[in-house]
């Protein structure tokens, strides 16, 4: 250690150029190394026995005139598409722009189908080399196109997710703030409950989401960087405005808001599930995850609300603290039933799972901190039931979704 | 919401001819008689010469299979002769893997195909032909499924000695393909390329007899079937048995292995249709027409 040091302060007398010099050498000898291994293999044979090749089913819309079904090749090699079926069935298509496409290149089929309201159906294309993708149609309903109607009546739903249940949870406001210091521990701790079962909840439904991303981008990896790089970015954030104000204690309003942005994001992802239920035609899926989302996100407010018992705050506050938390569930439907991308989405999840993390982390600061100056036990028995009941309510409330 | 209710037909094969159409048509309409010559004791001698190798199939438009062959096609050629012929089959196994071949019919059980030849050996199958009528061969080795439905299968007529009546005769095998191993078929043929005799319909005349020398090698289904529209057909099961009154039908179901003589004839111009009841199969390639002129 103390040599390097040594080293690190140690300025050589000769020409700059040598010193960079040296930085070169390692790099150039790594591209030597390279380029050997790029030419000559790695002296193992892997000539792959079968042909690699990797075709993506991105989205079938539904139209009048059929399907029109929106393909990537994310392998290595070109694909050449030589037939379609539809539900075992040799099917006419036409490609846009062609029929082969390039490693990364996408294409669009259009597939004029009699396809029948309600049914399944299934699409598979056989390439050249007689290797099968298929896409699947669960529930066959025309796909909702973009219109005004739509847009507004995706808005409703998800004014009905996210805004309506966050204001009618922070109804519970005055009620709370007759609570004693321990009380609103409890309260605290129900949240940190609430949110600890959404953090689950959030990183399974990107895991679900990451199962449909091509393997190139790593859906499951994209979950979690998310997660952890903007749990990470958020505490930055935090530590940072930290050092500028209040070095003690955040107060309550700031968690608040902390805990409605995390939330928010939160709900970005249930807006996103909810319009591509939509979307693929699940409208019976839908409505339960309206009506799911809708009772599950009660709590939300409450928890929102919960770090404002001891400050007096305003009207304004409470409006401002709604719409953070709720407007995404607005957005996400938006997302999810217009443009919706497994790849992004996976990516959502994640930092919506870090961000809900973070106000874990921020909360728990919190009664720990206030729980040492006042001499009380930071796990009371008062405490776990509050974590214990937020779990739960989630964990029933969840039914209502998954049922 | 209804206008899409009124679409035309779903697939239309095209017109472009390529090697898997070539393929289909060869073996509807070629026999190989073998080299024929007279041996002392009289009898005629037919001599056949079949390899086994890997070759890529087109199995309908555009897509291939990696099949196992006996002569390059799936299915292999269409052996003839006429009963008590002696048929010489040298089998010359060019492939990697063990294959045999195993002839249906009366002859000695050395003569059964069931020992493997190894990849670069020969065998000669050597046996009377009899009794009349239709015949099959395939390889026998294990696991059977995978090296029969690979393509190592085939149709062997062998003719009575009184010839039947004149006609227009053709050659198909029913045949089936699992392209991701699944142990279902994703597409099915007749001589190996889906749709081609809709592509391309069987020319006939009108009142002229013709017979086709039907088979069954579709593998992981139990029976496939063969329906002919605005007609009907005499059906001789095997075709050995002279004493047997045809069936008068226009749809016969074949076991896997399961073979029979078809004679049609057409009453009037037309297309006729003909294609598995299946309709899964119909809708999967086995579709086709005849064109009476
Ligand atoms: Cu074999």
């Amino acid at each position: 250690m103390a040599q390097i040091q040594t080293n690190a302060n140690y300025q050589p007398k000769d020409s700059k150029l040598k010193w960079i010099g040296f930085g070169l050498i390692p790099i150039i000898l790594l591209i030597c190394i390279v380029t050997l291994i790029a030419l000559f293999g790695t002296g193992i044979k892997n000539e792959s026995v079968a042909p690699i090749e990797i075709l993506n089913v991105e989205k079938i819309t539904i139209t009048d005139a059929g399907f029109e079904v929106k393909i990537f090749n994310s392998g290595p090699e070109q694909i050449e598409i030589a037939q379609v079926l539809v539900d075992d069935s040799f099917w006419n298509a036409s490609f846009d722009p062609a029929s082969s496409l390039d490693r990364f290149e996408n294409a669009t089929v259009y597939i004029p189908y009699p396809w029948v309201e309600g049914d399944p159906h299934e699409i598979k294309f056989i390439t050249t080399n007689g290797l099968l993708f298929t896409g699947e149609v669960e529930v066959a309903t025309k796909t909702p196109v973009l219109t005004t109607n739509v847009f507004l009546q995706y808005a409703l739903i998800g004014f009905y997710v996210g805004i309506v249940p966050v204001s009618l949870g922070m109804l519970w406001y005055p009620f709370m703030r007759r609570f004693s210091t321990r009380g609103i521990h409890a309260v605290l701790a129900f949240t940190v409950g609430l949110l600890f079962f959404l953090v689950i909840d959030t990183v399974e439904e990107g895991f679900e989401i990451a199962a449909e991303v091509p393997g190139v981008f790593q859906g499951s990896g994209l979950v979690w960087f998310g997660l952890v790089l903007s749990f990470l970015f958020l505490i930055a954030v935090d530590q940072a405005n930290q050092r500028k104000t209040n070095p003690h204690i955040d107060s309550g309003k700031r968690v608040s808001y902390k805990l409605a942005t995390g939330i928010g994001l939160h709900n970005l992802g249930e807006g996103l599930a909810i319009g591509a239920a939509f979307a693929v035609g699940e409208a019976a899926l839908g409505t339960f995850l309206v009506i799911g989302f809708t009772l599950h996100n009660i709590t939300e407010g409450v928890g929102i609300a919960a770090p404002l018992l001891r400050e007096r705050p305003t009207f304004k506050t409470f409006v401002s603290l709604v719409a953070v938390a709720g407007t995404p569930a607005i957005l996400g439907t938006w997302i999810g039933g217009f443009i919706f991308n497994p790849t992004l989405s996976a990516l959502f999840f994640g930092i919506g799972a870090g961000a809900i993390l973070q106000v874990i982390f921020v909360i728990c600061k919190m009664i720990w901190k206030e729980s040492q100056s006042n001499k009380y036990p930071l796990v009371s028995w008062l405490n776990f039931s509050g974590l214990t009941l937020g779990i739960l309510l989630m964990y029933v409330t969840a039914f209502l979704v998954k049922f | 919401m209804d206008n899409h209710m009124g679409m035309q037909h779903g697939y239309d094969p095209g017109t472009e001819v390529t090697k898997g159409l070539k393929m289909a048509r060869k073996i509807l309409t070629e026999f190989d008689y073998g080299k024929v010559s007279k041996r002392s004791d009289g009898k005629t001698l037919r001599e056949f010469e079949i390899v086994s190798y890997e070759t890529e199939i087109e199995i309908a438009r555009g897509v291939k299979f990696p099949g196992w062959t006996f002569n390059g096609t799936i299915p292999g050629p269409t052996l003839r002769c006429t009963e008590g012929d002696i048929i010489s089959v040298k089998f010359t196994n060019g492939a990697s893997h063990p294959h045999s071949i195993h002839f249906h019919g009366i002859h000695p059980t050395n003569m059964d195909g069931l020992d493997p030849i190894m990849p670069g050996q020969s065998f000669t199958y050597e046996f009377e032909a009899k009794p009349h009528g239709m015949q099959v061969y395939h390889c026998h080795v294990f696991p059977l499924a995978r090296h029969i439905h690979k393509g190592l299968y085939g149709n062997l007529i062998i003719d009575p000695k009184k010839p039947r009546a004149k006609a227009k005769e053709f050659n198909m095998v029913m045949n089936g393909f699992d392209l991701d191993l699944d142990g279902e078929n994703e597409v099915y043929a007749v001589n190996g390329y889906a749709f081609a005799y809709q592509q391309e319909p069987i020319k006939v005349k009108v009142g002229e007899l013709v017979r086709i020398y039907l088979s069954n090698f579709t593998e992981f289904d139990l029976i496939n079937s063969f329906h002919l529209h605005a007609n009907y057909f005499h059906y001789y099961a095997t075709g050995s048995d002279p004493e047997a009154r045809p069936q008068y039908t226009d749809t016969i179901m074949q076991c896997q292995g399961e073979r029979g003589i078809l004679e049609i004839t057409f009453p009037a111009p037309g297309r006729y249709m003909f294609h598995a009841h299946q309709s899964e199969f119909a809708e999967l390639g086995w579709m086709g027409f005849f064109l009476a002129e």
